[in-house]
């Protein structure tokens, strides 16, 4: 936009739409509500007071029509897995997965005699960001939200999807 | 009432249906019955005035060894009376079943459900024996010591490939 640049009074700004609109969903990551196991409960500390997740725009939905990220914070059992499934199915296009803590990412502890852990989320769902930790601490996390946002903003939008 | 007055007070009542009395290798020590009669003696210690055990705190299902018969065990307490009692019953491999106490303590019907789930032990009287954890087209019982995961579940893989 360089030549168009200072053309304009100093309160108007000149942008791609496509980065405006990137700039507004990552900054607005609205995650869906629910956790699996322990991991969830770092991922509530980490939306309270002290770390608060809301300085980024990201905020807990009860629906996944609503949601934007599924952080899939915990053990993934079978059982729950064709439920995880069917949630990420329910969320609304784009839609971004984080799998939070070694369980979601491998199996975890449950790697050798599990037989009702799912080994790994990705099995079942696209996995954007993983973090590692057993359970991972909140500045973890949000790094793996601020590595979604960069994510975000370097992919159009606009453009219809290749698949 | 300590655990030996109350199994010489079963073996009077119940004669041979009482099998063993074990102390030592178990933490409580355990009257072990018949497991025909197993629902008879729960009444009994539930309804006799002196013993009162209206508490059934546990009941689980138990594999040894993957090879001799499976066990289920009863601990019990008695709130008026501040007594333990810890009971087990042997049953088959094969065709494992035990008289449901779902009825007498209502404790009982989750814990008969996951020992179902988990065990195959079948309580026969049980209001309504299902599946507790797995999923109801789980195929196999976990917890049974010669249990074998299957490669899929409904097309995941459950042992991952190393």
């Amino acid at each position: 936009m360089g030549a168009l640049n200072h053309k304009f009074n100093e309160n108007i700004l000149i942008t791609s739409l496509d980065k405006l609109m990137n700039w507004s969903r990552s900054n607005s990551e609205w995650y869906f509500q629910f956790g699996l196991a322990c991991c969830a409960i770092e991922l509530m500390s980490t939306a309270a007071a002290r770390h608060d997740l809301e300085r980024f725009g990201a905020m807990p939905r009860s629906s996944p029509r609503q949601a934007d990220v599924m952080i899939v914070a915990g053990t993934v059992t079978l059982k729950m897995a064709t439920r995880v499934k069917r949630l990420y199915e329910q969320m609304a296009e784009p839609k971004y997965v984080i799998s939070m803590g070694s369980c979601a990412n491998s199996g975890g502890p449950y790697w050798q005699h599990g037989y009702h852990v799912l080994k790994g989320v990705d099995q079942i769902i696209p996995v954007d960001v993983y973090i590692p930790g057993c359970p991972p601490r909140p500045e973890a996390l949000i790094e793996g939200l601020m590595h979604l946002q960069k994510k975000m903003r370097e992919e159009p939008i606009l453009e219809k999807k290749e698949d | 009432m300590t655990e030996q007055e109350i199994f010489e007070d079963l073996s009077r009542k119940f004669g041979d249906k009482i099998i063993e009395f074990m102390e030592e290798g178990t933490q409580n020590p355990t009257v072990v019955v018949d497991a025909g009669t197993l629902a008879k003696v729960a009444t009994y210690l539930k309804d006799d005035v002196r013993f009162q055990f209206n508490s059934l705190m546990n009941l689980a299902g138990h594999d040894a060894d993957g090879e001799t018969d499976l066990s289920v065990i009863y601990h019990l307490y008695s709130t008026e009376l501040k007594h333990y009692i810890t009971l087990k019953v042997f049953t088959s491999r094969d065709e494992p079943k035990v008289a449901s106490v779902a009825e007498l303590h209502k404790t009982a019907n989750w814990h008969e459900r996951e020992a179902f789930d988990l065990y195959g032990i079948n309580f026969e009287g049980h209001p309504d024996l299902k599946r507790i954890l797995m999923e109801d087209d789980w195929e196999g019982y976990p917890l049974r010591k010669d249990y074998v995961p299957a490669e899929f579940y409904r097309g995941m893989r459950i042992e991952k490939v190393k």
